[in-house]
């Protein structure tokens, strides 16, 4: 069924401190859409907007989940995570002093995802082993690799039909961001899931993106219909290529 | 001194049960302080009130203390809930726990005392009931049930929520609320719902510890105050918001001080417990099982 | 000094009252006045480690006592030695024990220092229901010689004259406190103490530093006790009535100065006497408890904030 994310015209900012002007975007259902844009130019307070953790001033929100349509803004954070939309926010934001598994079972608070969390705490101990290995290890005590892919894990414990991930890549060693990568599009195909990701590695995230918008100062600069389109955009070879 | 070893096994014993009723009086602030932050120096009060609950039903109604404390506490769980609002509001939202919000509570404290004495008046209290009195013997001990009671309350009441939170969603959320509000947010679970439960819940255990209270001793309204220095004693020597490491701490300072109340007289015992709290805090803040 | 003329004028204003009360000539008038100067003398000796630095002591009763009992027993040992001096031993003492709590302490979060006072008033009061030399449990007597000296009157005349000039020097060390860089040091530690660390504020002296004064002047208030009540015993010296009262006079007059703790100090006290004349002392005793719950929870800037914010 269909899962999908329309941001429309959205400014939102920090008491008087402006920070999103006028943005659009959209999650089509099964797409997997990268958000680029180097640090500071407001990556993460969209994300943030969406998950009503900052109230825009101006704009609209929606998401469609198993096709019913929901306006986002006005929601509490737990209750939009309650209608199926998972958030794995920047420094992961973990439970340090309890178990990796006690984390995982914490993801599963949704009663939408209780019937379902044996099956889910299994794919999760089987697509990232180490988990199973540090099961009962505290979450604080891990490496920032494993941490990542506990934050991952545990959000797809809530059966989210949308998965919004922001810097995933942040902190990690370049061989860590690759798997990591790779990890959110196997956890995509499996789940058939809609992924909004906030990224600044570029060429890791178009790896994985169907396709991507730029952004800059807080507002869209551009919005790539492929992978292929954002390999090709000045703007991009301006900020990341350096060219 | 002439240290008889039956007079030595004899307190060591009595000091474990007395233990194991430390540990029921110590929950309620292991789940509040060491689990969701919330420092209630108030909690003897509470528990003092829940003694004065189980002396009413007992002397007026000849209901059994325990039978009376488990029939109100859904009321003191209420009570909880709506004294964690009147925080929440207050001092949690204002960001402002640490000055007013310890102020807060010391004031409840004060009005909960003095209110008992406006009440009660300041004489000993006490219950009566068939297990107060008799001893239970065993080889070469006597346990008497009006400590043995107490004792299996605490522990049956100690299991029951250890199962509860570490197996119920809602007691994983509790354990976690503490550490990351926004990340408990982001599990789909409300913060301040799952705080409000849990301070319930840990209020309504003062309605048992009371009532375990005033079979073990008479109360009066200012014995409340003496129990503040034990709990958080028991709770930061035993690693905030661990139930083993809190019984395991209760027991101990249980023994300590019916080893000194046998060797060095009675009146010593108070001290016993603001000593080892001092140490602790000292030496080794993080508790003995502390993560 | 810049502070001069402040202390020229408390000691007006402390002038003014005293003279008052002679005028009067009425020995109720000292024993109340006695009560409520006692009281600001309490409550800005919190003020200086609540108020300014954001530690809650809850164990003035230690503080206090550990004055009071020093006094018992320097008179017991030396029953020549004037008031004064016994002021001066009961408040260094009770620095001392200030100090020593704090270092034991202060390094962990707050809440655990004020934990740690509340069981100080245990220790301090089991030691001392312990010690037969001061009386034990029984209890003290200390007799008052009838007149004052230097003075004339009653005695209980040079009693508040010497704690009129103990607010004196309490009131005038807060704000000598609130106007110089150690205001600055103990406010930046409220506000924010690993920000105050990281830029260099030497936090754990400065701590020491105000549980120094704040316990030295809590012992010096207590000092004169014995000579006032005349009977002591354990229970009233540990009352928890004036734990309740120095933390809840700031509270409701306002942390933020030393005018707070005076203006609490005197509309709590006056309440408090004349609910204890009119309705009961049991119901006096409740007033400072619920007036501190409803103000920390309605008006958590004080009466003397309420003011200040409508002036702005």
């Amino acid at each position: 069924m269909a899962n999908s994310l329309t941001v429309a015209n959205v400014n939102a900012g920090y008491g008087s401190v402006h920070v999103l002007h006028d943005v659009s975007l959209s999650v089509g259902a099964g797409e997997t859409v990268a958000l680029l844009g180097t640090n500071g130019n407001g990556k993460s307070t969209l994300m943030k907007s969406i998950m009503g953790i900052v109230r825009p001033s101006a704009g609209s929100i929606s998401a469609v989940i198993d096709g019913t349509a929901h306006e986002l803004i006005g929601r509490s954070t737990e209750e939009i995570v309650d209608l199926g939309i998972a958030f794995v926010p920047e420094g992961r934001r973990l439970f340090p002093k309890q178990t990796v598994t006690e984390n995982l079972l914490l993801g599963a608070f949704r009663p939408a995802a209780r019937s379902a969390i044996h099956r889910n705490l299994d794919f999760c101990f089987e697509t990232f082993p180490v988990l199973k290995e540090r099961a009962r290890q505290l979450a604080g005590s891990m490496s920032g690799g494993e941490q990542q892919m506990l934050a991952l894990a545990r959000a797809l414990m809530s059966a989210p039909r949308i998965l919004l991930v922001d810097e995933p890549s942040v902190g990690l060693a370049p061989l860590l961001v690759r798997r990591t990568i790779d990890k959110i599009k196997e956890l995509k195909d499996s789940y058939n899931l809609t992924v909004l990701m906030a990224e600044q590695n570029f060429t890791q995230a178009i790896r994985i993106a169907d396709r991507g918008y730029v952004i800059v100062h807080g507002q869209i600069a551009f919005a790539g219909e492929s992978a292929e389109a954002l390999n090709n955009n000045e703007l991009i070879r301006e900020f990341y290529l350096g060219t | 001194m002439d240290v008889s070893l039956d007079l030595l096994m004899n307190a060591v014993i009595s000091g474990l049960l007395l233990g194991g009723f430390y540990a029921a009086v110590s929950i309620g602030v292991a789940i509040s302080f060491g689990m969701l932050d919330i420092v209630n120096i108030a909690h003897p009060a509470f528990i003092l009130l829940g003694s004065y609950v189980a002396y009413i039903a007992n002397t007026m109604l000849g209901i059994d203390p325990i039978l009376a404390a488990v029939i109100v506490l859904p009321a003191f769980y209420l009570l909880g809930m709506a004294v964690y609002q009147v925080y929440y509001v207050a001092f949690e939202r204002r960001d402002d726990q640490s000055l007013r919000g310890l102020s807060f509570f010391f004031g409840l404290l004060f009005i909960a005392e003095v209110g008992l004495i406006l009440v009660f008046g300041v004489d000993y209290r006490s219950v009566s009931a068939r297990y107060i009195g008799p001893s239970l013997q065993l080889v070469l001990f006597d346990l008497p049930w009006r400590l043995l009671v107490p004792f299996l309350v605490s522990m049956v009441m100690a299991v029951g929520l250890q199962v509860f939170l570490s197996r119920s969603f809602l007691g994983r959320a509790i354990q976690a609320v503490a550490q990351d509000q926004l990340a408990l947010q982001l599990m789909a679970a409300n913060p301040v719902k799952i705080k409000r439960i849990a301070f319930g819940l840990s209020i309504a255990t003062a309605s048992l510890a009371g009532a375990c209270l005033i079979i073990i001793q008479p109360v009066e309204p200012s014995i409340g105050r003496e129990y503040i220095g034990r709990v958080f004693a028991i709770c930061v020597l035993g690693g905030l918001g661990s139930f083993p490491g809190m019984i395991i701490a209760a027991m101990t300072l249980g023994i300590v001080e019916s080893l000194t109340s046998t060797f060095f007289g009675p009146s010593w015992a108070p001290a016993v417990a603001f000593g080892v709290l001092l140490v602790t805090l000292a030496v080794r803040p993080s508790g003995i099982l502390g993560r | 000094m810049r502070g001069t003329p402040f202390i020229l004028i408390l000691i007006a204003v402390a002038g003014v009252v005293f003279g008052l009360a002679r005028w009067l000539d009425n020995s109720y008038a000292f024993f109340v006045g006695y009560v409520v100067v006692q009281y600001i003398v309490l409550g800005t000796a919190w003020n200086i480690l609540g108020g300014y630095t954001g530690y809650v002591n809850f164990g003035i009763t230690a503080f206090f006592a550990i004055g009071a009992y020093s006094s018992v027993v320097l008179h017991k040992l030396v029953p020549t030695l004037p008031l004064p001096a016994m002021i001066v031993v009961g408040g260094v003492m009770a620095g001392i024990v200030g100090v020593g709590t704090g270092y034991l302490t202060l390094r962990l979060r707050g809440v655990y220092f004020s934990i740690a006072t509340l069981a100080l008033a245990v220790v301090v009061q089991t030691l001392i229901t312990n010690w037969d030399f001061v009386g034990g449990a029984r209890g003290a007597y200390v007799l008052r010689p009838r007149t004052a000296p230097l003075i004339g009157g009653g005695y209980i005349d040079y009693l508040f004259l010497i704690m009129l000039g103990l607010c004196v020097a309490a009131l005038a060390t807060a704000r000598a406190i609130e106007r110089s860089s150690l205001g600055f040091g103990f406010a930046a530690i409220r506000d924010d103490e690993a920000a105050a660390e990281a830029s260099g504020v030497p936090t754990l002296r400065l701590k020491l530093i105000a549980t120094g004064l704040s316990g030295g002047f809590m012992g010096m208030a207590g000092a004169p006790l014995p000579f006032y009540v005349t009977y002591l015993d354990p229970a009233s010296g540990f009352s928890l009535n004036y734990a309740v009262n120095a933390i809840a006079m700031p509270l409701i007059g306002g942390t933020s100065s030393w005018l707070g703790p005076v203006v609490g100090a005197v509309l709590v006290g006056g309440l408090q006497e004349y609910l204890r004349v009119t309705i009961s002392s049991a119901v006096n005793v409740l007033v400072a408890g619920v007036l501190m719950v409803m103000f920390v929870i309605i008006a958590p800037q004080g009466i003397v904030g309420l003011f200040q914010r409508k002036r702005r």
